[in-house]
């Protein structure tokens, strides 16, 4: 369903108590969730004691000084979401950005679920795609209200009346701020509806706004969780069993206890945390620490017997996940047929701001401020924790130092509750570089087999496709649903943009049972891009065509797609011959609701190395919010994952995750960094996702890439693993 | 006692000579802009001024910065240089989720004082210190360029 779909008037507004916020009040509910809320009298943000704040779930407060807060049910993480949000509101409630300010929205699960994914979280390069329509909704609202106050107030007809910054103005120029109408807008009936502006009357949408959230990230001001203070707090840090699922057996905390500044020694299930007046200490005490584990039924499992078992599922049927056509008499008929099996490895999120957590816990309430993209989740693990019932839990959303998917779990808030309910003082969990690396929820390694079948005169006839990996999906939820289908896994995999006459996609799950696994920038869409188009390329290749013009054959259905890659291709200049050595590949998706095409141009040398010379994008995202966010998400998304393209595989031996800091798990640098250029194909279509739609696509047009320029077809990430290495220079 | 400047401020501290100086910095004065990312002076996150020199202060015994100046992000924009540098990162729209920032700014001001017009080549070799995981480099490079240090200079 897309957002449009939800029309106005299927949507329910309740209009709280102005008087108790001081203000104008909005909120929306998305339908098919219980308002149970609207009971709720509206009250102030709730500090802890205070009665129920179920109601506190506006979007949108307009005070009395005429500043407008966003609540906003996206968390801000690096890509631009609140001021994306922001921008959402001031458009149609007619106020300069520089008057808005952004929220986070506590845990509501009734209030804040995202429409595309059903729960609350910042993920799945959801945030445009959600907010566009119960955003603008709300902003349109309060401005209606606004202005019909002032219209009251001047005894004329609202529709004389308009709002232009902040101010209604009346037909006879009479003028009144918001800030002096919220009162009596407060008291007003909502509206049935609200029309919204059309594209052609965006006065922000649209434009470069300069980002909300970041001036204080320049100046040391901008506080993220491990930069928290709460009175009475002490700095914990934990060591955990260095095998998954493994237990502690036995630990002497005596020498620890000695080091000036260690306050107590806490034991968990898996782990023991030493709470200490300073991070140093922490790690201070750990390194004093005498630890015994019990390292479990995973300590033997190494990635060679992962790798093995994960191949010999690839070849299972698993469950049928898609079935158009007729593939295996497509297959048993076809003048010849062609397989390939493509590899992508585990990988760490390894964002720099490391897990880290701040929890109290008292008798009678439990308090988080924590940087997480599912805060009713947060919520929930701290109630079944701590012991207490889930309004006894406060969470306190914080600036995120980067999360890439891993702050969608919530292991670490869980472990410091646990922690801090063994203490009588509230606790800042940091996890240590080497905990965060080793205790990952990770990408998962994944095997795609493809089998295309191909006629007498070359055409491609359709291909069956089979997914093998851990599921994440169940991971996360629980359980598959009967189907057996991971719907993430076989994303992209399933609709892919191309004609063909038979399409089988099997998935068959392989859990690797030593390594936990979760959501990475990118998730399915990006795995399935990976396969499809090196495949894909493969067989233009193959038969004798330009990898470019094979795709566009048989893309006939996707115009929007057929026209980045044309944009693609013709900002890189693909028509253009490059010496020997020297290559371009190519790479197109229908991702997270946009469509994108990459190119990369690149030198490999004698020695392998791999001097990439341009990336060049094209992005069809629909409406554009924030186009400097766009930009900034493909350049950086991009890099991002040429950076795991290029070095990045976690392994196992024994059992024990291997890459420990950014010395063994290294990163692209700014000396390895190529530019980025990107290029937006205006459009009317709604919103389409962004933040991972760069890194889905840069792996495959790299791989294309490699091949073009030094014949060697790769068909398994990362590049290092074959021996290339980035090398810089014009 | 470790005698320490931080930021023109003096400080008695009673802190172990090897604790390093970011911790110092973060957990006993409060000066929460530099940031911890590694540990191992891999990321640079946790990047100061140590008299004008970019340091990485995870591995700085806080003994060998007694007696010397310690700027940190919280006051590097107090020099004509470095408030150009944070302008430059805002007018570029660098920054994303900004953890690394604080650390990118002080290694770039250093730079910066050091060759005020750097090449790409002498903007590789001052930066590749300091990761970025949303990887901006593109726009740091950008905003590098656009400071006109000899001015501030």
């Amino acid at each position: 369903m897309s957002p449009s779909d939800n029309g106005v008037s299927r949507r329910r507004f309740l209009q709280g108590s102005g008087a108790a916020l001081g203000g104008l009040v909005l909120s929306t509910w998305l339908p098919g969730f219980t308002p149970h809320s609207v009971a709720a009298e509206v009250t102030a943000a709730g500090r802890l004691g205070d009665q129920a704040p179920r109601g506190y779930g506006a979007y949108v407060r307009v005070g009395h000084d005429g500043l407008v807060t966003v609540i906003s049910p996206k968390i801000e993480m690096g890509q631009g979401a609140h001021t994306g949000i922001a921008m959402m509101v001031a458009e149609e409630l007619e106020v300069p950005l520089s008057s808005v300010s952004v929220e986070d929205a506590p845990p509501d699960s009734d209030l804040y679920a995202d429409s595309l994914m059903q729960f609350q979280a910042t993920g799945g390069s959801t945030s445009t795609r959600h907010s566009w329509q119960p955003l603008r909704e709300a902003g349109a609202t309060a401005r209606l209200l606004l202005i019909q106050a002032a219209a009251a107030r001047w005894g004329v007809d609202a529709a004389q009346c308009e709002a232009r910054e902040g101010v209604v103005h009346g037909p006879a120029g009479q003028q009144l701020p918001y800030g002096e109408l919220v009162d009596a807008a407060s008291a007003l009936p909502l509206p049935e509806s609200v029309v919204l502006k059309t594209p052609e009357q965006f006065r922000l949408l649209g434009t470069p706004a300069p980002r909300l959230d970041t001036p204080n990230k320049v100046n040391g001001k901008a506080q993220f969780t491990i930069d928290l203070q709460v009175p009475g707090m002490l700095v914990a840090s934990t060591l955990t069993c260095p095998v998954y699922g493994g237990k502690l057996k036995a630990v002497d905390a005596s020498a620890a206890r000695q080091v000036p500044g260690v306050r107590d020694v806490v034991t968990l299930e898996n782990a023991v945390a030493v709470t200490a007046t300073n991070y140093w200490a922490c790690q201070q005490g750990l390194k004093a620490l005498t630890v015994e584990w019990d390292l479990g039924e995973h300590a033997g499992i190494d990635s060679e017997q992962l790798d093995a078992a994960l191949h010999s599922a690839s070849s299972k049927d698993g469950v049928v996940a898609h079935s158009s056509g007729d593939i295996d008499a497509a297959l048993s008929g076809a003048a010849s047929t062609f397989e390939a099996v493509y590899e992508q490895p585990f990988l760490s999120h390894s964002p720099l701001e490391p897990m880290t957590c701040v929890a109290q816990v008292r008798a009678d309430a439990c308090e988080l401020w924590v940087g997480t993209q599912v805060p009713a989740f947060a919520q929930q693990t701290a109630a079944a924790v701590s012991g207490l019932p889930l309004e006894r839990v406060q969470v306190h959303n914080q600036l995120i130092g980067g999360a890439f998917g891993r702050r969608l779990d919530f292991d670490f808030i869980t472990q410091a509750v646990a922690i801090a309910k063994q203490v009588d003082y509230p606790i800042k969990l940091i996890w240590s570089r080497e905990e965060d690396m080793t205790h990952d929820m990770y990408r998962p390694h994944y095997v795609d087999r493809l089998t295309a079948a191909i006629d007498a005169e070359g055409k491609l006839q359709g291909w069956q496709h089979r997914i093998a990996g851990a599921s994440v999906l169940a991971r996360y939820i629980g359980s598959l649903p009967e189907s057996g289908v991971d719907s993430d896994a076989v994303e992209v995999a399933i609709d892919p943009i191309y004609a063909l006459d038979s399409l089988q996609v099997n998935y068959i799950r392989e859990e690797p049972k030593a390594i936990p696994v979760s959501w990475w920038r990118g998730v399915g869409p990006l795995r399935s891009t990976l396969a499809l188009e090196c495949f894909i390329d493969e067989l233009a290749h193959k038969t004798g065509k330009d990898p470019v013009d094979y795709r566009l054959a048989l893309m006939g259905q996707h115009p929007r797609a057929q026209a980045v890659l044309k944009l693609a291709a013709e900002k890189a200049d693909w028509q253009t011959p490059l010496p020997a050595g020297q290559g371009r590949g190519i790479a197109v998706s229908a991702v997270f609701g946009s469509f994108v095409a990459t190119v990369v141009e690149l030198e490999v040398q004698a020695d392998k190395g791999v001097r990439i010379k341009r990336l060049v994008s094209a992005i069809d995202c629909g409406l554009v919010t924030n186009p400097t966010s766009v930009l900034a998400q493909i350049e950086g998304g991009t890099l991002f994952g040429l950076s795991a393209s290029l070095f990045n595989e976690i392994t196992l031996e024994q059992g024990q995750v291997q890459q420990s800091n950014f010395h063994n798990y290294r990163q692209l640098r700014i000396n390895e960094a190529p530019g980025v250029e990107v290029h937006i194909v205006p459009s009317s279509e709604d919103p389409g996702g962004v933040g991972e739609t760069g890194t889905a696509l840069i792996g495959p047009a790299l791989l294309n890439a490699l091949a073009a320029a030094s014949g060697e077809r790769l068909r398994r990430l990362p590049l290092s693993r074959a021996g290339y290495f980035p090398v810089k220079g014009a | 006692m470790i005698q320490l400047s931080v930021n023109g401020a003096q400080h008695q501290l009673d802190v172990p000579d090897d604790m390093p100086l970011l911790w110092v910095v973060r957990d006993v004065l409060g000066l929460t802009g530099t940031k911890f990312g590694c540990g191992i002076a891999q990321c640079g996150a946790c990047t100061v001024h140590l008299d004008g020199e970019a340091v990485r202060s995870c591995v700085l015994p806080v003994s060998a910065a007694a007696g010397r100046a310690v700027t940190t992000i919280e006051a590097v924009g107090q020099s004509a240089l470095g408030a150009q540098v944070q302008q430059a990162w805002l007018d570029h729209e660098v920054v994303q989720c900004g953890y690394c920032q604080s650390g990118q700014i002080m290694s770039a001001t250093a730079l910066l004082q050091r060759q005020p017009a750097p090449s790409d080549a002498e903007i590789d070799a001052g930066m590749a210190g300091n990761l970025c995981r949303c990887a901006t480099y593109t726009r740091i490079r950008a905003a590098i360029k656009d400071v006109d240090a000899g001015g501030a200079a």
